[in-house]
């Protein structure tokens, strides 16, 4: 296949960054593409320009690290699927692809298509987990049975990868499905269920403090989301952050 | 230097507890005047640092990801070992103890390894009481899947994305102390050079990958939990990014490197498609709870697939050679990964590869889907001989088990596994070898620890699937936090280490020459031809069979290429940017060094063990015949290689193995 890309550049954080025209050719069906993008790379190698930086490091769908807008959708057309799991088969000889960075205020440009997602880690740092030491005496794994379901919808909700694909895809740039998700899984489980006020309490707000949006429930999120997190980890938080602000 | 393992003394069962007794201790007080760095933030590094941060120490964390939760370990599908025996199937630490070291070929410490067992258990108690959502079963309790070389359930799993549950976990663990400022995270930084003052490990040197600064970082003690480095051979189941620098600069400044030979060709994995291709992927060995592994009897069934003319579901029962359950009835489609690739290799080399380059066996899924289909046309009292209504109910079993492996086949070769069966080839995974450690886990540098699959110890020649996670884990959380403060315990009175002194500058002055050099070299060819051509020669000469003419080949190709590298390389742009191509470059450099010394480690090693399989060292005659040929009168130890400039100028040194709890005999898994 012959394709057209147009390409967002941008140098670093404060360049204004334009979109740029490449060619590329004799692509294979068979290439994910983010391999397309190698071969491009490899070409702009060769004639001394500057490649395009974009962000992948598994390139198997699990770490997250791989981003890009491209025609309009975080992770391209594909659904189900991160952008390294994207192949060219999805596309058509002759087309032309825009290729973009996420865009959201809460994740600035770093360059091109590398954007900065630490507001993710930060929402963590303030209630992502259960404050339980490492001892070697904790009790039996065994000890307190969880319900299958609820183990199953907590598994659910942790399988995001945290790609910020929801951010870049809502309207509103709103976090809510990222941070419905880790709310949700521990929210589900006895082990989580200890400090669940002070969680929900204290994550909304530092998602709210990192510049995200709100939430008007359009869906898309969900729609884009890779690994089909669930609306329903939205209202679950929604229901936690009710209940904990009436605890006070 | 002689080698001294550090092995406490005593019954094997009470060695851990007694060393821990008897061990010195640092003051909760003291603590807080005490720095350690980890580098990497995988299951061994970012679990590492939220236990030494929740003991008090203050931790600074390294990861060249944008974020710690990226790190590697997310990758791993199938499970994690642990010696709970909740299954009654007659688990116990000893088992899993046995079952490791003789996975491993007799190439492990035995020492190391029954502690790996004894912690085990208490991974899993931790994992749940962080909220892991491992699976369950309708009862509540924990379910247990088995996973290859064992005669045991024992591996907890969360469908197929245990790692990456585990590693949130770890993550989380890690987010805890973050935001009590115990930990301080530096996300996009390289580790490129370790700095040593007055014979101890004092700091690190850093690039930030986003500015290109070079940093000075400095602690009492240093721990690398940096992975493997399977991307020597280019393609392998490794992230783009995981490399072996750390490592690498460890033991160019002193610490030894441990039988670099020893890796894991995993029996499957997607084969490749074409010169493309950037990365192999791996499909979870779980799959073999339920896969049969096969190709066509007849050389002409073999032809008509590749040429299109017939398809491997029209291939009759009788004419289909289930090679593994063939010569392996006894652990049929699950003997270990080592035993596995070979056989698979064993049937392609014949000429019954099943793809268009003749490197694909078959695993397939119809006999499970049609046993879980009557089993649930059983239970809902529904037609048992109705088969399209089986097919589907087993369909629907299946997909449950492995739904997120299946759909990752099918977007990469764009073929429904339900339907027709997987074609899988074995693919580089994982690297027994590595730093050296006793028993503390520190290398040879007093001071620099090294944890998970950057060190050597537990996996000997081949590693069992389920224990990376295993190791990873009972590294971070439950040995290292100990044997760390024998360490400092020294260091209670040391006070701040300064980064002022002349080894930092001598190290940083020694970065910032590497990068100019590589930026300035202004070569001919990108940083990625002179990869993919380590890689080919990596494959062909030092891979899954290997031998004296190979071997000898690889060591001059790798060297020469190397002097190419140096001539030729071109790297664009500036130190002072967002440079992936100069990341991408110092990685490469050291594989040209690294890989010359697995090909050297691989020709002195004249036996074939576990994941090392030469050529000359194979069974003769008898029943074990074609397998490989162990020799414990010679090589029943490990080797670690001492840097001496050139990796031909090397030195060996042997630690030697004993085997006191576990005899020593030929694997078996007939």
């Amino acid at each position: 296949m012959n394709l057209t890309l147009k390409i967002w550049r941008q140098k670093n954080a404060s360049d204004k960054g334009k979109m740029v025209d490449y060619k590329v050719n004799d692509i294979s069906p068979d290439m994910s593409f983010l391999e397309m993008l190698d071969v491009l790379n490899e070409q702009l190698v060769y004639k001394g320009e500057s490649p395009v930086a974009f962000d992948h490091d598994c390139r198997e769908g699990i770490c997250g690290m791989c981003s890009l807008y491209i025609n309009g959708e975080a992770h391209g057309p594909d659904r189900g699927v991160t952008t390294c799991q994207l192949h060219m088969r999805m596309f058509k000889d002759g087309d032309t692809i825009t290729i973009e960075p996420f865009r959201a205020t809460a994740f600035p440009v770093i360059k091109d298509l590398v954007v900065d997602r630490t507001a993710f880690d930060r929402i963590q740092h303030a209630g992502g987990f259960v404050s339980v030491n490492t001892s070697g005496n904790t009790i039996d794994a065994n000890a307190i049975p969880v319900n299958k379901h609820d183990a199953d919808d907590a598994f659910s909700a942790a399988t995001c990868i945290g790609c910020g694909a929801c951010v870049a895809t809502c309207k509103n740039s709103s976090a809510m499905l990222f941070v419905g998700a880790k709310v949700s899984q521990y929210a589900l489980l006895p082990q989580g269920k200890v400090e669940a006020t002070d969680r929900v309490l204290n994550m909304v707000k530092q998602m709210d403090e990192e510049g995200f949006g709100n939430c008007t429930n359009t869906g898309a999120c969900e729609v884009e989301c890779p690994k089909g997190i669930s609306l329903e980890n939205i209202a679950r938080m929604n229901t936690e952050y009710l209940k904990a602000s009436l605890k006070g | 230097m002689a080698l001294d393992s550090k092995i406490p003394k005593g019954p094997i069962a009470d060695k851990w507890t007694n060393y821990k007794n008897k061990i010195n201790l640092v003051n909760p007080a003291n603590k807080r005047n005490i720095d350690v760095i980890v580098v990497g933030t995988g299951l061994a590094g970012g679990s590492a640092a939220a236990t030494l941060a929740e003991l008090g120490y203050n931790v600074k964390a390294f990861c060249f990801q944008d974020s710690p939760r990226r790190a590697h370990s997310i990758a791993a599908q199938g499970g994690i070992n642990a010696a709970k025996n909740y299954q009654g199937d007659g688990d116990s630490t000893y088992r899993l103890f046995y079952d490791t070291v003789k996975g491993g070929d007799y190439r492990s410490r035995e020492a190391n390894v029954y502690r790996l067992a004894e912690v085990s258990a208490n991974i899993i108690d931790q994992c749940v009481a962080q909220g892991v959502p491992f699976a369950r079963e309708y009862g509540g309790l924990l379910d247990n899947r088995s996973f290859g070389g064992v005669l045991v359930s024992r591996t907890f799993y969360a469908a197929g994305q245990t790692g990456q549950q585990l590693l949130l976990g770890a993550y989380s663990a890690m987010n805890r102390q973050i935001g009590r400022g115990k930990i301080k995270m530096y996300n996009r930084h390289e580790m490129l050079d370790v700095v040593i003052v007055d014979g101890k490990a004092r700091g690190i040197i850093t690039r930030n990958l986003i500015t290109g600064e070079i940093e000075r970082h400095s602690a009492h003690a240093v721990v690398l939990g940096t992975g493997g480095y399977g991307n020597v051979f280019f393609l392998s189941t490794n992230a783009m990014g995981s490399n072996v620098t750390a490592a690498w600069k460890a033991h160019k400044r002193g610490s030894y490197f441990a039988n670099p030979c020893f890796t894991q060709i995993h029996p499957t994995c997607i084969p490749v498609s074409g010169d493309h291709q950037s990365k192999l992927t791996l499909m979870s060995e779980s799959l073999r709870n339920d896969g049969r592994i096969w190709v066509p009897k007849n050389i002409e069934d073999v032809k008509a697939i590749r040429e299109g003319r017939l398809k491997p579901t029209e291939i009759a029962e009788e004419n289909r050679d289930y090679y593994l359950e063939r010569r392996y009835p006894a652990f049929g489609n699950l003997v270990p990964r080592d035993v596995a690739s070979r056989a698979a290799k064993e049937r392609c080399d014949a000429g019954y590869g099943v793809n268009a380059t003749g490197e694909a066996v078959y695993l397939d899924f119809a006999s499970a889907i049609e046993r879980y289909g009557k089993e649930q046309a059983t239970v809902r009292h529904l037609d048992v001989n109705d088969k399209a209504l089986v097919k589907k109910l087993g369909q629907e079993v299946v997909k449950n088990k492995y739904g997120n492996l299946f759909q990752m086949y099918e977007k990469i070769v764009d073929q429904d596994p339900y339907n027709t069966p997987m074609m899988i080839y074995p693919a580089v995974h994982y690297t027994m070898g590595g730093l050296w450690v006793d028993y503390n886990l520190m290398t040879t540098v007093p001071g620099l620890y090294a944890i998970g699959e950057a060190n050597f110890s537990d996996h000997g020649a081949n590693r069992l699937g389920a224990s990376a996670l295993m190791q990873g884990l009972a590294d971070g959380y439950f040995v290292l936090p100990y044997t760390i403060g024998d360490y400092l315990s020294d260091d209670i009175r040391t006070g701040p280490i300064s980064t002022d002194s002349k080894e930092f500058e001598e190290a940083e002055k020694n970065v910032r020459d590497l990068l100019n050099r590589l930026l300035n070299n202004k070569g001919k060819h990108s940083v990625d031809y002179f990869h993919k051509k380590l890689g080919k020669i990596m494959w062909n000469k030092v891979g899954m069979a290997r031998n004296v003419k190979g071997l000898t080949e690889a060591i001059q190709e790798i060297k020469a290429l190397r002097a190419e590298f140096w001539k030729e390389v071109m790297v664009p742009g500036t130190n002072e940017e967002f440079n992936e191509e100069l990341a991408k470059a110092t990685r490469v450099a050291d594989y040209l060094e690294l890989g010359e010394l697995f090909a050297k480690d691989a020709l002195h090693r004249e036996e074939s063990c576990g994941g090392h399989f030469r050529e000359d060292a194979v069974e003769e005659s008898g029943e074990q015949k074609g397998e490989a040929k162990r020799d414990d009168e010679n090589f029943a130890y490990v080797a670690a290689w001492e840097y001496k400039g050139e990796p031909s100028d090397a030195v060996l040194h042997k630690e030697q193995l004993e085997f006191k709890d576990i005899e020593l005999k030929q694997r078996s898994y007939k």
